[in-house]
């Protein structure tokens, strides 16, 4: 029975007798645990990178090989505008093999040359860099906004367990998240900037060269339309892993042993509650990168989601290229994160990577 | 292991702690007691064992001396009295102080009591940091000398693991130390050997009477084995159904036991020098609510009369310091400590051999656990494999029932040899031979029903189907003494030794020759293990089914085995009949392993 691990089934989990081996593994220190951790990321590195590739050939051939992206472009000035039909298979290099076209591309995605926008013929690069900046910032500070919002209200929540307090909570949370975030914000406009207050800008007026957070009275909306609609489910996430830890043996103890609530809330509980914490916010984050279209629309705030949709009905492939990938890499990088974050607070998979 | 030269001091010098009718009741239904009418003295240096069977309050009883309740339920009368004052009376602020420092406890299963994330030097000295004793130097240094105590390296290393990076022992004295470290007067210990192996159980229960004594700490010790407390306790008190049946000094307890519950618990304890045919009580516990009128224990007494179900007996005095709940008291004799005693396996018996394992070696990846294991098992004959934890016992059970297949060597059955792993092995050889798990509250599917459990092997083997199977689960429930009626139910409402039985029916749904029993009754009551061993015997003699038993208790052993293998370390180190091994025992390891095994004969 020196590896408990290899037993698999049911009934090993109530032994503590079994639960290791007899001389109970020591953390192995120094090179060794650093050279396993350095194996288990390169691997997830490799696997990301894994993932990105075919996420390329995914967004290749959805953009640029399906149908004639150039009659798709032109409709019907197809047949009359030769020269403009001449001009963009010049650009989309519609005359070489698929093959030849897709790894022109990737080798372009990866010296950072993402190709030539169609409508405006000029570099994606420049044109897309600002929104990208844009949309991030608009994730970040809503993380920043939105992280210990959700944990504040789980703790809350948690501590009045089936009480009134804690019913009044999960029945907001619950509506909140029911509501899509268009209505949010709409709601959140005509609250705090037209009908009933006049307090904060509706929509964000940016110059084409500064950035949104130059005026920072114009991200208080857009933030806050997210944070509500992404913290409820990041808080009914934690406290439902909160009422399960609190329920466990090791709570008991700590209250047992004479240790203050708070300090049982903050340590014993949510020490062990913060991993499917971490693996939602995750999730809404990249959620949040890609798919904001709708609230960036609300305020006009010039982000991707925004220049997504632009770009998709001018059919202007390189672009939807481009942001296709960003928003696929924000994924996987954040993804990557989480599952980093997820093994360092939970010991027992951070000492198996390391042994 | 310990002796009473040492007399504990009376109820002077305001030590230890005193609880005065106690009544513990239920939030949502106050007229429903979970514990009442207890009184109970510890006395410094002394351990008192709080004996009973799940559901009969005891956990309770331990933890309202710290003024705790579990959810659900409230202390509604009653004192805890230390130094001077009521713990149950004092404001929050103060119960908190009290607890840890002055009133301490050490959990049940403490896999699942220390913090997971918290590193074990930390968690040691939490308390006396928040509280703001001693300084850093000198909390460090009482941590390291707590776990020297207790017997543990008190290394840096050692202060930076994890609990998931301990053995259960080592766990179980990290709780111990942790307990013990801001000096505690009281100390609440709720099960903490329950399924450690009895090596690590010895150890652990030497250590605690050494701190209690030396300390002099007032230690109730909260257990359903009786066997555990013959060993350690100065007194012991009985409780069934919330209500202290019987309580005396130890020796009174084992020689005289007056009440038919403790006759019944000690009754169900199988012996290391006899063999005997184990019995269980017969029923359940009644839980709060459900629990009958008059004695409580009048519906599984098997000296009850009428004026037992009318009458609510009083605790009365038998003798100093003894004190019986029941009407009866006087009347029924005494109690004779061997009886259902049977004679050992005869040895002699001539043997239809079933299972043959020879040069079995079994590796997980490349680490080898099992070396050159070598034995037989005949028809109708149950053989034990017996060792501590990493001794290589439930391996081979594994390799045997077709869960492992990483082995060499030959496992044969009937002569043939059989497929490594279950996918290898033919649907009759499947069938044939059944597994058994330790753990059924995780051993059955919650989702199913009993009915729906107990029907999957014989739809899969093809043995019956439709209303034919119907009718014989009806009839293997009934031959595990469970009854139809548990059929529709889900497995969440049965009790851990009824979801064994549950989980014998499957096993034998199969019609099985060979029963791979995996430590089936560790998680289960004393009383209950001696129910099953009952049925398993009977089973055996009645359908001559075969058994490979696996379990760390050598009484068992005695009682249910024929033949016994003692594995250490992967090999078999002692093997022959149960009494030859047991009686004359070779091996130091042998010998080591009876005399850490609790006993009451």
């Amino acid at each position: 029975m020196t590896s408990a691990q290899g037993l698999g089934g049911a009934e090993q989990i109530e032994l503590p007798e079994r639960a290791d081996a007899p001389g109970a593994v020591a953390p192995p220190r120094g090179r060794f645990g650093a050279l396993a951790w350095a194996l288990w990321l390169a691997r997830r590195l490799g696997l990301a990178v894994l993932t990105l590739w075919l996420v390329s050939i995914l967004v290749f051939v959805a953009t640029a090989a399906l149908g004639d992206p150039v009659r798709a472009i032109l409709g019907r000035d197809y047949a009359a505008n030769q020269a403009r039909v001449d001009q963009l298979n010049g650009l989309l290099n519609a005359d070489q093999p698929l093959v030849q076209r897709y790894l022109n591309w990737l080798g372009g995605l990866l010296t950072g040359d993402l190709g030539t926008s169609l409508t405006g013929l000029r570099p994606v690069s420049e044109l897309i860099g600002s929104s990208v900046v844009n949309t991030l910032g608009l994730v970040l500070v809503s993380a920043v906004v939105m992280i210990p919002v959700s944990f504040g209200v789980a703790m809350l929540s948690a501590n009045y367990r089936r009480r009134r307090p804690d019913t009044v909570i999960q029945t907001i949370l619950l509506g909140l998240a029911g509501l899509p975030e268009f209505v949010v914000g709409i709601l959140l406009v005509a609250l705090l900037s037209t009908s009933v207050f006049h307090l904060l800008p509706a929509v964000t007026i940016s110059s084409p060269t500064g950035h949104p957070w130059d005026q920072p009275r114009a991200m208080v909306l857009p933030v806050l339309t997210l944070v509500l609609a992404v913290s409820p489910y990041v808080a009914r996430i934690v406290r439902a892993t909160l009422l399960e830890v609190l329920d466990s043996d090791y709570v008991e103890l700590a209250r047992l042993k004479g240790i203050p609530e708070g300090v049982v809330m903050r340590k014993h509980a949510l020490l062990n509650a913060i991993v499917p914490g971490i693996q939602v916010i995750a999730l809404q984050l990249a959620y949040l990168a890609g798919g904001i279209v709708v609230v960036e629309s609300v305020f006009n705030y010039p982000g991707i989601g925004k220049q997504l949709v632009d770009a998709v009905n001018a059919h202007d492939v390189p672009l939807v290229q481009a942001l296709s990938m960003i928003i696929a890499a924000v994924y996987v990088v954040v993804n990557l994160v989480a599952d980093l974050l997820s093994i360092l607070f939970t010991p027992r998979a951070r000492t198996a990577i390391s042994s | 292991m310990t002796t009473l030269d040492t007399t504990p001091p009376p109820e002077a010098a305001g030590g230890g702690i005193t609880v005065a009718d106690l009544r513990i009741g239920l939030t949502a239904r106050p007229d429903v007691d979970v514990v009442d009418d207890i009184d109970l003295v510890l006395r410094p240096g002394e351990v008192v064992g709080l004996v009973g069977e799940s559901g009969s309050g005891k956990t309770t009883v331990g933890t309202s001396l710290l003024g705790y309740t579990r959810a659900g339920a409230m202390i509604e009368r009653g004192k805890v009295l230390f130094e001077d004052s009521d713990v149950l009376a004092l404001p929050w602020q103060q119960v908190r102080r009290l607890r840890g420092e002055e009133i301490a406890y050490v959990p049940q299963d403490p896999a699942s009591a220390l913090n997971p994330s918290i590193r074990i030097g930390r968690q040691i000295v939490e308390l006396m940091e928040l509280r703001g004793l001693g300084t850093a130097e000198s909390r460090l240094q009482g941590a390291r000398d707590g776990l020297a105590e207790v017997g543990l390296p008190n290394d840096d290393e050692f202060l930076r693991r994890y609990a998931h990076q301990l053995s259960g022992g080592q766990v179980q004295r990290v709780a111990l130390a942790m307990a013990f470290l801001p000096k505690p007067k009281v100390l609440v210990l709720d099960e903490p050997t329950t399924g450690l192996d009895v090596t690590t159980q010895g150890m652990v229960l030497q250590t605690m009477g050494e701190l209690c004594r030396s300390h002099g700490v007032a230690a109730l010790y909260v257990t359903h084995d009786l066997a555990v407390v013959a060993n350690i306790a100065d007194r012991v008190a009985v409780m069934y159904a919330g209500q202290v049946a019987e309580i005396g000094d130890r020796d009174t307890i084992f020689a005289h036991p007056s009440h038919p519950y403790t006759r019944a618990l000690l009754d169900s304890i199988p012996h290391l020098r006899q063999a005997r045919a184990l019995s269980g009580i017969p029923g359940r516990t009644p839980a709060p609510g459900s629990r009958p009128g008059g004695c409580r224990f009048h519906d599984r007494c098997a000296f009850a009369v009428e004026a037992c179900a009318e009458q609510e007996p009083e605790l009365r005095e038998r003798g100093p310091g003894h004190e019986v709940r029941c009407l009866r008291a006087g009347e029924i004799g005494d109690w004779d400590i061997s009886l259902g005693t049977v004679p050992d396996a005869d040895p002699q018996r001539a043997r239809e051999v079933i299972l043959d394992i020879a040069d079995l070696g079994v590796s997980y990846g490349r680490t080898q656990v099992v070396f050159d294991v070598g034995f037989d098992v005949a028809r109708a004959e149950v053989v034990a494999l017996v060792g501590e934890s990493g001794s290589g016992k439930t391996t081979i059970s594994r390799c045997v029932g077709g869960l492992h297949k990483e082995w060499t060597g030959t496992i044969g059955f009937e002569g043939r040899p059989l497929g490594h792993g279950s996918r290898k092995r033919s649907a009759a050889d499947r069938k044939r031979i059944q597994y058994i798990f330790q753990n059924p509250y995780l051993s059955l599917n919650p989702r199913l029903t009993v009915e729906q459990i107990v029907k999957r092997p014989m739809e899969l083997f093809g043995i019956a189907s439709g209303t034919e199977a119907t009718d014989r689960v009806a009839e293997l429930l009934e031959q595990v003494a469970l009854g139809p009626a548990v059929m529709r139910y889900q497995t969440n409402r049965l009790s851990g030794g009824e979801r064994q039985r549950v989980a014998i029916a499957r096993a034998l749904a199969a019609e099985p020759d060979l029963l791979v029993c995996d430590e089936i009754t560790s998680a289960l009551d004393v009383s209950v293990q001696g129910s099953i061993v009952a049925l398993l015997d009977e089973l055996r003699r009645t359908r001559g089914i075969s058994m490979l038993f696996v379990t760390h208790n050598l009484a068992l052993v005695r009682s249910i085995a024929a033949r016994v293998q003692i594995l250490s370390a992967g090999r078999v180190v002692e093997s022959g009949p149960v009494a030859d091994v047991m009686d004359n025992p070779r091996e130091d390891y042998t010998q080591r392993l009876l005399a850490n095994s609790p006993r009451i004969d």
